[in-house]
């Protein structure tokens, strides 16, 4: 017997798979990038400073069936940003003059354009900090373009409102907060509240059974779409961003509150 | 060696030692000394006592005489009795086998002392008669001739005098001589004690220091007062200690340079493998249609592609764990869940049976949990034989994950270093599958949760793997 071992980090068969119906289950599509599968184009913005880098992703992206815009520097992909508004934008934290972190922040306060983190060091300060900025989801460097592609096509599923909801009304009330899951807005005393894809999507996925507690894990795999072990960061740091959009007291919050040891729960009211 | 070096030998502590060694020699010296006065002092007393009792005596006799006439009458040696006692000193008169009355009775005295009085010598002796000390003198009065010469008379007179003055005298010499050994004795344990803390404070002070050392503090230093041996011993420690932290400190120095190397180049790496891996699914995809060699160098390049990414992000993990920057993002994990999503994610959910009880919620690293798990079982299924187990055991304060195979298990030689960095078991095989810090990862991963991971043989066969996890007591809350 040998204990030098493979690498199972390396070796990850790629089970991201599609959603059918709200958080039912999985199954497999082992077939990503293969061209049977119909999917609308989508335009990825890429942010990367290093030629080699970009060049590989736009190659690859774009094998994949996206419309690819490059920027070397952030300055440049804002620029970029509203020529060409994209669907996702794809953005290395680590740049020269503008850095990821505050191109994030830009776009976060513009609007509620998907955003995935390419993170060359897995540094978790850099994680927490880009995910603090807005960031939807975040991919170490080097990245397969499989991997990446699953993460793009999980948030682009997010904001396109993803499937559809079975079950409770399309409109619900709760205290002052209302969610319209058919037009997918939510207000707040009659105000509507802007909400980035996650943001929204971790909000319905919490409302659809209030009282219920739902694990961080489990969150990841419905918000996110990562169905194995995840970050559980990605969580913690959606929830602080949508707490401070619809909670009165951040630190007393009231519709989604920590369930210590297990997870999150909506309400009770 | 004598009892003394035995006792001093055999005593643990130096300050015991010390105290023992200045006790004997306090109290022998005080014995001695008050030993040899009380004995001369005793001797000197009782001998004046003697001859002033023995020169009294004689006076007090010859101004009785000359006698009236021989023999003498009862009322005669009455008289003489009477004249020679006092309240000191009781007299008897003898004459052949009467005796004056009131006094000693003659059957009391000591026959030796009688048998010298009848030679004619004037004797003494000291004796206790019903605990009390006396000294009796006798004497045999002589006749005086014309020519000089003198006969025995037969007259015998002893005196029986009372030594108890003396007696007090002498107890109290002894008492003092007791005392001042008594004295001698707590000055003794004084001085010890004292000549214990000059030297025994630079000794702890010593043992301090070489603790603090001992327990890695290089920093640690010994107070060196005066110029006696033990500071020449506390400035070698010094200096000793000294070059020991410049060495260590050296050494660390050059560690944490190889190492900062080491992440640097694993840093550097990682852009251009970005860039590559990025295109290695077009090279897949190409490589079929790509004619012969170009095809095979495409797949090529593809798989050794991946094979240095894995490479370089096991370096880079494991510098992380070297730096000190790896940290932990704890979320209550069902352990169960995570480890039977971790076979799923890695297609090995139908080649290891699992034995794992449900409802186990632990609060540790998920990401970091599958990689503890994945590195095991893949270890297992590339190592081992089939079948490869995975079970948890849940005890009150830990929780043991156990992934275990049916191969012929651990050579004994190897077993101490299955979690070294790149150790290969087999020298043959050139290269693994690998990076060869699969199981240096899992290791250091189980230790940052504050586990730890341990190889083992069955008993049976095979060898098992046990990750083994603190579990604090876990908080239930509201589970609605």
């Amino acid at each position: 017997m040998k204990p030098d071992v493979e690498n199972p980090a390396g070796q990850l068969a790629d089970t991201r798979g599609e959603r059918v119906g709200p958080g039912r289950g999985w199954i497999g599509a082992w077939s990503l990038g293969n061209a049977e599968i119909v999917r609308p184009m989508s335009r990825v913005l890429l942010i990367e400073d290093d030629r080699a880098v970009r060049t590989g992703l736009e190659l690859a992206l774009t094998r994949q069936g996206h419309a690819v815009d490059t920027a070397g520097t952030g300055e440049q992909g804002l620029e970029l940003l509203r020529i060409t508004p994209p669907d996702v934008v794809v953005l290395d934290l680590m740049l020269p003059g503008m850095d990821g972190f505050e191109i994030c922040r830009r776009i976060r306060s513009a609007g509620d354009l998907p955003i995935i983190m390419l993170t060359a060091r897995n540094d978790d300060i850099d994680v927490v900090a880009g995910l603090e900025a807005g960031a939807d989801d975040y991919v170490v460097k080097p990245v397969q373009p499989r991997v990446l592609e699953a993460r793009i096509r999980a948030v682009l599923r997010r904001s396109a409102g993803g499937p559809a909801i079975v079950g409770p009304p399309p409109v619900e009330r709760h205290g002052d907060l209302t969610i319209d899951r058919a037009a997918l807005v939510v207000s707040k005393q009659g105000e509507p509240v802007s909400l980035a894809p996650t943001e929204l999507r971790l909000l319905l996925e919490l409302s659809a059974t209030p009282g219920r507690v739902l694990s961080r894990q489990q969150l990841l795999a419905l918000v996110w779409e990562h169905n194995y072990l995840g970050d559980s960061r990605l969580v913690d740091a959606c929830v602080q961003r949508l707490r401070a959009k619809i909670e009165d007291d951040s630190a007393a919050p009231v519709f989604i509150q920590t369930v210590r040891g297990f997870g999150y729960r909506f309400g009770p009211l | 060696m004598n009892a003394a070096g035995r006792l001093l030998g055999g005593a643990r502590s130096l300050r015991t030692r010390l105290l023992v060694a200045f006790v004997a020699l306090g109290v022998s010296t005080a014995v001695l000394v008050a030993g040899v006065d009380y004995v001369q002092a005793r001797n000197i007393i009782l001998q004046k006592t003697q001859d002033t009792a023995v020169q009294t005596m004689t006076e007090r006799i010859e101004t009785l005489l000359p006698l009236a006439g021989l023999p003498p009458s009862q009322a005669e040696l009455d008289e003489i009795a009477d004249r020679l006692s006092d309240p000191d000193n009781a007299a008897v008169a003898l004459y052949h086998d009467r005796h004056s009355t009131g006094g000693p009775d003659p059957d009391t005295l000591p026959w030796r002392l009688r048998v010298g009085v009848r030679d004619g010598r004037v004797v003494w002796q000291r004796v206790s008669t019903k605990g009390n000390p006396v000294l009796v003198i006798g004497t045999q009065v002589r006749l005086v001739q014309r020519d000089g010469a003198t006969l025995p008379s037969g007259l015998e007179i002893y005196v029986v005098r009372g030594l108890h003055l003396e007696q007090q005298s002498i107890g109290r010499l002894a008492t003092q001589a007791w005392l001042s050994g008594a004295v001698a004795l707590v000055f003794a344990v004084l001085l010890a004690l004292l000549a214990g803390r000059g030297v025994l404070g630079p000794v702890r002070e010593l043992r301090r220091a070489t603790n603090r050392l001992g327990e890695g503090d290089l920093t640690a230093r010994a107070r060196v007062r005066g110029t006696d041996e033990l500071a020449d011993v506390a400035r070698t420690f010094n200096h000793t200690a000294e070059t020991l932290e410049q060495y260590v400190g050296e050494l660390r120095r050059m560690e944490s340079e190889a190492r900062r190397f080491v992440a640097d180049v694993s840093h550097e790496l990682r852009t251009p493998l970005a860039a590559m891996t990025a295109v290695t699914d077009v090279l897949d995809d190409e490589a079929q249609r790509l004619p012969g060699d170009a095809g095979q160098a495409a797949r090529l390049v593809s798989e050794e592609t991946h094979k240095l990414t894995r490479l370089v992000n096991d370096l880079i993990e494991i510098s992380r764990f070297d730096a000190g920057t790896a940290t932990l993002a704890l979320d209550d994990v069902d352990v169960a869940e995570a480890i039977r999503a971790t076979l799923r994610a890695r297609g090995w959910s139908e080649r290891v049976q699992t034995d794992l009880p449900l409802g186990v919620v632990a609060r540790l690293d998920p990401r970091r949990l599958d990689v503890i798990i994945a590195n095991l079982v893949s270890n297992a299924l590339q190592h081992g034989a089939p079948p490869v187990a995975v079970r948890t055991l849940v005890r009150p304060d830990q929780l043991d994950v156990e992934v275990s195979d049916s191969g012929p298990g651990l050579a004994p030689d190897v077993l101490p270093h299955v979690f070294n960095r790149f150790y290969k078991a087999d020298t043959a095989r050139a290269r693994s599958e690998g990076s060869g810090l699969g199981l240096a990862i899992a290791w250091e991963n189980a230790r940052l949760h504050g586990g730890s991971l341990t190889a083992a043989n069955r008993p049976s066969a095979g060898a098992v793997f046990t990750l083994h996890l603190p579990r604090p007591d876990h908080e239930i809350g509201d589970t609605r």
